[in-house]
């Protein structure tokens, strides 16, 4: 006679994923290496992880964002004189590289001073925050926690 | 130095961030697209609508 206690277990087993043979095979090396490849460079720890296009579509979709941002005269955060400017400030820090060679280069230092100019301000904080996002997918695919 | 008006700017700001949600929040490229459409569909949809209401609001 048919158990039906190990058919659920049976099926349970035949519909478990295979997370843990996936985390082992991912496992080997800096596993951190795409989340802080992906925070300097944007798209960078998807190429690491060996996804190029995506990689290449987040590159483009946060570089365009910062880039605009700058070109709509964006101020980049500098210091925190405040809450607002620490969280800003935060924001940029996720551009990784993107953050240290603009104000290296000078570029987002004039103060806001037109509607545009603070749109170009979020443009950039936002560029940071999804870059962030970007990079720990990486991590999370470099980790088998994701496909 | 770029002046877009202000629906440019929503529709630029909604093309990246719609980007980066769609790979980022889902897993395969057919369900990212998906994702994606949302997401840009939500952005200016409700950009419109509140437009709108400000609109009535203000007058």
């Amino acid at each position: 006679m048919h158990d039906p206690c190990s058919c659920i277990v049976d099926r349970g087993m035949a519909t478990t994923p295979n997370k843990p043979a996936a985390a082992k095979t991912s496992a080997k090396g800096f596993v951190y290496l795409p989340l802080i490849a992906g925070w300097l460079v944007p798209g960078a720890g998807h190429f690491v992880v060996r996804k190029p296009i995506r990689g290449a579509l987040l590159a483009v979709s946060i570089i365009s964002m910062f880039a605009l941002g700058l070109a709509m005269q964006g101020k980049l955060y500098t210091s925190a004189q405040d809450i607002l400017g620490l969280l800003g400030m935060a924001g940029d820090f996720g551009s990784g590289l993107l953050y240290f060679v603009s104000r290296a280069l000078g570029l987002g230092a004039q103060p806001v001073q037109t509607t545009v100019a603070d749109y170009g301000r979020v443009f950039i904080v936002v560029a940071g925050l999804l870059n962030i996002i970007a990079a720990v997918d990486a991590h999370n695919l470099r980790t088998g926690r994701k496909s | 130095m770029l002046h877009p008006s202000h629906f440019t700017a929503v529709l630029l700001f909604a093309l990246c961030a719609s980007t980066v949600f769609g790979i980022t929040m889902r897993d395969t490229p057919k369900r990212m697209f998906r994702y994606g459409a949302y997401c840009f569909a939500l952005f200016v949809g409700s950009v419109v609508v509140f437009s709108w209401v400000m609109f009535l609001i203000a007058r």
